[in-house]
């Protein structure tokens, strides 16, 4: 097994886990803000912006991460010019962010608006009765109490979120996934062991991350 | 709170007033924002008729839109059959009472859940071909990656599904002496597979989108043929992504509304469960959000 001795593979391999490790963090940041945002519009009184929530949920729910992706690098980056950093990597580094937050806030948003349906109607009701107004119902009384029901959903969302993060190798950073293939074109002899290796990293983070996550949501679920 | 009006009070002449302004002033905010993308893309040359002209041409559709599209939904159907037999066989290996059985498939479905498609499918089309010593086509490296993931989704929904079927269910069918298998296939599998329709379906919707990383492999599939290539003999890279999203989001927007339709008549026949437990989970329309 020497494709794991030599000192370039190593940093390749860890380069690349590091790309996917800046992705899913700072996508995380950005698509819970706007996530949050999107799910405050979606149940606001205003008409327009509960449109503006269910367009944008239902357009990049159902529009795949790879065009998405695809779509920030031709559309954003070669066609309307926009630079997001003068390094190529970071240029391409931040693209795959925008990719991913806003395909993933749509994600976060619809976790959002089911774990408020999942509060009792009474608690809203109440709120209301001693006379709070919208935000206020929402933010003392109602997300408070969804908050707890969506730490499971958000435990998925961001395992997938990491998971994602590899097709951004589409548009030319050298994550995780671009790697392994590098590696397999060039060590044919080994391809079980790479692949062991790659995939097996993932599942060393991604599997333990599921179970705190489930017993995070166990532990702070609204006892009823 | 299954609509989201008893957040807010109806709104009285004082909150409409407020309302009708925010929506204005909002309102215009949205088609100025729609606008600066428009004006954007606009200065980019992207309006042009002759790169929206190829869309009102036969051919276009006829040598590239339809035939990736096809190829979208073969590898789609394809792939959901082959991952419902692999989550069926799992889901039933996971809940055996022998060990030597259900840790190994313990085992596989929380792997295949954990690894990123592409890196499955980089695996099959680059890795598969130095131990077969011959080609994988890039169809199968697509069917088989989505297989491996999605079967493993599948399998632990089915588990859910299989175990929240009532235990008077089971205890009812070993009184009247059935054996294991027969209870598994005669009273829990029908039952589950009622409950678990509508996932079933929304699983399909993150299936059909996952097979866009085909694109990555070179499968001719939507984006393959009907971004890539197209664009490549028309230049029109933006409007072809456009019509590209069109059709994905039409394809899958009518999925959605099938576990929608199937939840809502699946929903009455379903054992009466109390409203608050409800949980996130058993919101259809919440689909784990793989590419």
């Amino acid at each position: 097994m020497d494709v794991f001795t030599d000192p370039t593979n190593i940093d390749a391999y860890v380069s690349g886990f590091l790309w996917i490790l800046k992705l899913t963090g700072a996508s995380a940041v950005c698509a819970l803000l706007l996530g949050v945002l999107l799910a405050a519009m979606r149940v606001s009184p205003v008409p327009v912006l509960r449109g503006f929530g269910t367009a944008w949920v239902n357009i990049f729910r159902n529009t795949p991460l790879t065009l998405v992706i695809f779509f920030c690098y031709f559309g954003l980056y070669s066609t309307l010019g926009l630079s997001l950093a003068d390094d190529l990597n970071l240029n391409n580094f931040w693209l795959g962010v925008v990719g991913l937050s806003v395909y993933t806030a749509a994600f976060v948003c619809e976790a959002i608006r089911s774990g408020i349906n999942t509060v009792p109607t009474g608690q809203a009701e109440a709120a209301r009765a001693i006379g709070l107004s919208f935000a206020q119902t929402l933010r003392i009384v109602v997300l408070p109490q969804a908050t707890r029901a969506v730490v499971a959903p958000f435990g998925s969302i961001l395992i997938a979120l990491c998971k994602n993060a590899t097709i951004v190798g589409t548009i030319g950073l050298i994550e995780a996934s671009t790697v392994m293939k590098d590696l397999i074109n060039s060590y044919g002899n080994a391809v079980i062991p790479i692949f062991l290796v790659f995939a097996g990293t993932f599942a060393a983070f991604l599997i333990p991350t599921g179970y705190f996550f489930g017993w995070l949501a166990n532990r702070l679920a609204v006892k009823r | 709170m299954s609509t989201s009006s008893v957040l807010y009070d109806h709104p009285g002449p004082r909150a409409k007033i407020r309302n009708t302004v925010l929506s204005v002033v909002l309102g215009v905010g949205v088609v100025g924002l729609l606008w600066w993308i428009y004006s954007k893309f606009d200065q980019a040359g992207q309006w042009e008729a002759r790169l929206w002209e190829p869309f009102t041409e036969p051919a276009t559709w006829t040598q590239f839109i339809l035939p990736g599209l096809w190829a979208t939904l073969k590898a789609a159907a394809v792939g959901m059959v082959l991952s419902l037999a692999f989550g069926l066989v799992f889901a039933v290996g996971r809940l055996s009472d022998r060990w030597w059985i259900s840790v190994p498939a313990g085992a596989v479905v929380e792997f295949f859940r954990a690894v990123p498609l592409l890196l499955m499918i980089f695996f099959v089309f680059y890795g598969v071909p130095f131990l077969i010593k011959g080609p994988v086509s890039a169809f199968w490296a697509v069917v088989i990656g989505l297989t491996l993931y999605n079967g493993s989704v599948l399998a632990e929904a089915f588990r859910a599904g299989i175990r929240s079927v009532p235990g008077g269910q089971s205890e009812a069918a070993y009184a009247v002496g059935l054996r294991k298998s027969q209870v598994m296939r005669l009273i829990l599998i029908p039952q589950a597979a009622r409950a678990m329709l509508p996932i079933i379906v929304s699983q399909l919707v993150v299936l059909l989108k996952d097979t866009a990383l085909g694109y990555i492999v070179a499968y001719p599939e939507l984006l393959q043929r009907g971004v890539n290539d197209l664009s490549a003999n028309y230049g029109n890279i933006i409007a072809a992504a456009m019509v590209a999203a069109a059709i994905y989001i039409i394809t899958n927007s009518l999925l959605t509304a099938l576990a929608g339709w199937l939840d809502r008549r699946t929903g009455t026949r379903r054992a009466r469960r109390p409203r608050q437990n409800r949980t996130v989970a058993a919101d259809p329309t919440v689909a784990e959000p793989q590419g």
